[in-house]
């Protein structure tokens, strides 16, 4: 009741999305991106965006949701969308006043930036973290970089890193509201006088906040000890990750819209855009 | 009797965080053992030693003095080896008082498979044991829930199932029950006398409520460093004055009890059931009479 | 004079969330002043929000919080000097010593309210004399005080605020019995020279026992049963109702009835039920 912060946002389900292989969702993920960066025209937004709204529906999340995703976004979308509008020369002049002018393909081009943005942020949250624990994700991500960890990068100790941050979020936040609480009781004012007086009012939280976290920090560390752990060496995990026939569907699928993409850059007309 | 906790002379001290300063002695010639299948409890005041004694069973410390047999192994020997240290942290698992600091996973099975990963076993076996630690520890119904929304005592139960699920012999409680509200200290010592009457781990319970101590085969009482008393509950708690002395408490059956004897009546000191207290005055009243 | 009167308060968590839950449920009741009142009952039965009520960390609902007869949100802008006249001593508050020394750390909340600076000094080492923190602790860094010490530090910091109304959540949770019973002594003395109202949240029906004057007993939200140790104690069947204990004492004292003793059922700690057996003075 008191983590009202949503973090990672997970919403239980078993569709289709759910099911995939975290490891093949990451793949996923990087394909729509690239996918999205490489659409030029008209067509092959619609073509990505038909994805997007496909995606939605196998995952079996309210769209509402997603919708709420994008809003913190809202700004930066309204800037750029402004900054294009504005600052675009094209060769059809709609509207001018002194040195203000709008032309047709700033326009067009600030909704393609904006539907950019919009279906980049919807996917990867859907796929991402709609769809997937932020465990499995750091568990995809450790055994997708595995093989880099025969150049002696340090792979598990980054994934373990990641584990212990996800799980010690909600704590640290939990104990922030606690300590802000304790300094407010004690007349500490957070929410007025100016910048320089609010940084100073920090003091009292940042400092017993860090003193906290140290302590965890060494508590866990000897608790991990305690528990065997050496290292990732001659380390193994309870749950193995499986690909199925879902994750080679999808993949194959998504190279497909991918290619599709780049065939409809080439062949069919339509505007191009330019960032 | 196999002994897995054996101490002799252990001595410890804390580094002196300035120059100049002295070090801090936490332990001083602190001898016993404790067989495998007990369930003991240790008492003392905060900085009576009773934590850092934990430490070095743990093998978190090394002691600076005395030895320390770990089922049967010395580990004080010179030349003990790593693998010996792990092979003996296998054996000995430790439950921590703050539960939020020990849960290393956001999700509780996983949680619980973390030891037995750390010790390399196959997938399938991993997930055999989590499911049956979990079931022991009465949280199989969580299993998939995120640690951090638990409450106090579904924590420690989840530290607890963690341990059973490397096959530890002993598991030492360090204040598990501490930061505890009474429903959660009631659901951990439930568990922990199931584990030691069922399944047979040795249970070292460090605490500073005298009812859970009661529970106990053995009580040991630490003050300043050295081992005060050591026996069974009975024995411990017939001597309240020693214990108020060393800023500990005694049931609040054993002192009513001690109040009538300070009044003449012949009363035994340790009844520790508010049932069997009453019918232990009622009989004290009684012969008074005659 | 403080007397806090709480009437008709509702509190929800998360509204329009799926986690949304009723922590407070139509509540009312008085807080008297010039004497210890414990609030008991299990976790998740509203009385730690209730606490936060009380000074105005959380703002209610619906209902209506008097501090001397003044609703305190009638001016939402002045919301921190109720904060200074009712004291809040959170669960576990030596988390939230920050300052370099203890002298500074306790002067932090009166060097909040505007006090002058000798004045400040004054109420620091007020304070710190009910939380009987020896002089030379005060130049020390509260880092390296010991648990207990460190729990008293933080209650000087409140009680340098000179706040009217002095609330504390488990204000002996995590300490061994001795410290237990220093602090909830010192607490108690605090009271009785001061004659200020202390409110103690606490789940230790035998601590509650021993050191509050009048015990209100909250569950599902809702305070179910108020009066003094005695009577409260002596309702057990209805504290066992609620998921809460008696003193083990008072189970003796129970159990003694049905073996033909009877010595009352209002019995709540071991000097008060010793005092009813024949021949066992106090000592």
């Amino acid at each position: 009741m008191k983590n009202s912060i949503a973090f990672g946002q997970y919403c239980e389900g078993s569709s289709f999305l759910h099911k995939l292989d975290p490891r093949w969702k990451l793949v996923l993920a990087v394909l729509y991106i690239v996918t999205i960066f490489l659409c030029k025209n008209v067509f092959s937004f619609v073509l990505v965006g038909v994805t997007a709204v496909g995606l939605v529906l196998l995952s079996e999340i309210k769209p509402v949701l997603i919708l709420r995703s994008l809003k913190p976004l809202i700004m930066i979308i309204c800037i750029t969308a402004v900054i294009n509008i504005f600052w675009l020369k094209g060769e059809t002049l709609l509207w001018q006043f002194g040195p203000v002018s709008i032309y047709l393909e700033g326009i067009f081009n600030a909704l393609l930036i904006v539907v950019r943005v919009v279906l980049l942020v919807a996917v990867t949250t859907l796929v991402l973290t709609y769809t997937t624990t932020p465990i499995a994700l750091t568990d995809g991500l450790e055994q997708l970089l595995a093989p880099l960890a025969r150049i002696k990068l340090p792979v598990h100790e980054f994934s373990m890193m990641m584990t212990i941050a996800l799980r010690f979020i909600p704590t640290l936040l939990e104990e922030t509201e606690k300590i802000m609480n304790a300094q407010r009781a004690r007349g500490a004012d957070f929410s007025t006088g100016s910048l320089a007086k609010r940084a100073k009012a920090l003091v009292p939280i940042l400092i017993p906040l860090f003193i906290s976290a140290f302590r965890r920090a060494e508590e866990l560390a000897i608790a991990m000890e305690c528990r065997c752990y050496t290292g990732g060496e001659g380390r193994t995990r309870m749950n193995v990750l499986h690909s199925s026939y879902r994750d080679v569907v999808a993949v194959l699928v998504m190279v497909a819209i991918l290619a599709g993409v780049l065939v409809i850059n080439r062949f069919a007309p339509g505007y191009s855009i330019s960032m | 009797m196999n002994k897995i906790i054996e101490a002799s002379h252990l001595s410890y001290a804390y580094p002196a965080d300035e120059e100049g300063m002295a070090p801090h002695v936490a332990l001083r010639d602190v001898s016993f053992s404790v067989n495998e299948g007990e369930f003991v409890a240790i008492l003392g005041h905060n900085g009576s030693g009773k934590s850092t004694l934990a430490k070095l069973l743990c093998l978190v410390l090394e002691p600076d003095g005395g030895q320390l047999y770990i089922g049967g192994k010395n580990m004080t020997d010179e030349n003990v080896s790593d693998e010996d240290v792990y092979a003996a942290r296998r054996q000995v698992g430790m439950v921590f008082q703050n539960p939020d600091n020990q849960l290393v996973a956001t999700i509780v099975e996983e949680d619980v498979a973390f030891g037995c990963e750390n010790l390399g076993l196959p997938s399938e076996k991993i997930r055999k044991r989590v499911d049956s630690a979990l079931a022991t520890v009465g949280m199989t119904k969580y299993a998939r829930h995120e640690a951090h929304r638990l409450s106090g005592g579904q924590k420690q139960r989840v530290a607890i199932a963690g341990a059973i699920a490397m096959r530890r012999k002993c598991i030492i409680f360090d204040e598990s029950t501490a930061m505890l509200d009474p429903a959660g200290r009631k659901e951990v010592m439930e568990t922990i006398t199931k584990l030691n009457r069922e399944e047979g781990v040795t249970v070292l319970h460090i605490t500073h409520y005298m009812n859970e101590a009661t529970m106990a085969d053995r009580v040991i009482v630490m003050s300043d460093g050295c081992i005060l008393m050591d026996g069974t509950p009975s024995e411990v708690f017939s001597r309240p004055e020693e214990l108020w002395k060393a800023n500990l408490d005694v049931p609040q059956t054993t002192e009513l009890l001690w109040r009538m004897k300070k009044a003449g009546y012949d009363v035994r000191l340790d009844i520790f059931d508010p049932r069997l207290c009453a019918e232990e005055i009622a009989r004290a009243l009684d012969e008074k009479k005659d | 004079m403080a007397e806090i009167v709480i009437k008709d308060l509702t509190y929800v968590y998360g509204k329009g969330t799926p986690y949304e839950m009723k922590a407070l449920d139509n509540v009312t009741v008085t807080f008297k002043d010039n004497m210890i009142t414990g609030l008991i009952g299990h976790t998740g039965s509203g009385k730690s929000t209730l606490v936060q009520m009380l000074n105005g960390l959380l703002r209610p609902d619906s209902g209506e919080v008097f501090l001397d007869g003044k609703n305190i949100w009638d001016e939402p802008k002045e919301i921190s000097k109720v904060r200074f006249k009712v004291g809040l001593v959170m669960q576990y508050p030596e988390y939230q010593l920050f300052d370099e020394t203890v002298r500074r750390d306790i002067a932090f909340g009166p060097g909040n309210m505007g006090m002058k600076p000798d004045e400040i000094e004054k109420a620091v080492e007020e304070a710190a004399r009910f939380a009987g923190l020896k002089p030379h602790l005060l130049e020390k860094s509260p880092f390296d005080l010991s648990g207990g010490q460190k729990r008293r530090a933080a209650l000087a910091g409140v009680i340098a605020m000179h706040p009217e109304v002095l609330v504390l959540d488990e204000p002996a949770a995590g300490l061994d019995p001795g410290a237990r019973r220093e602090i909830l002594q010192r607490i108690r003395d605090y009271q009785r020279e001061s004659g200020k109202s202390v409110i103690i949240v606490s789940h230790s029906m035998e601590d509650m026992a021993m050191y509050c004057d009048r015990v209100v007993v909250m569950a599902n939200g809702a305070p179910v049963i108020e009066g003094t140790p005695a009577e409260v104690f002596s309702r057990a069947e209805e504290l066992y109702s609620v998921g809460l204990d008696v003193p083990e004492v008072t189970k003796v004292a129970r159990a003694l009835r049905d073996c033909g003793v009877d010595i009352g059922l209002d019995i709540y700690t071991v000097k008060f039920a010793a005092s009813r057996l024949p021949g066992v003075i106090e000592q």
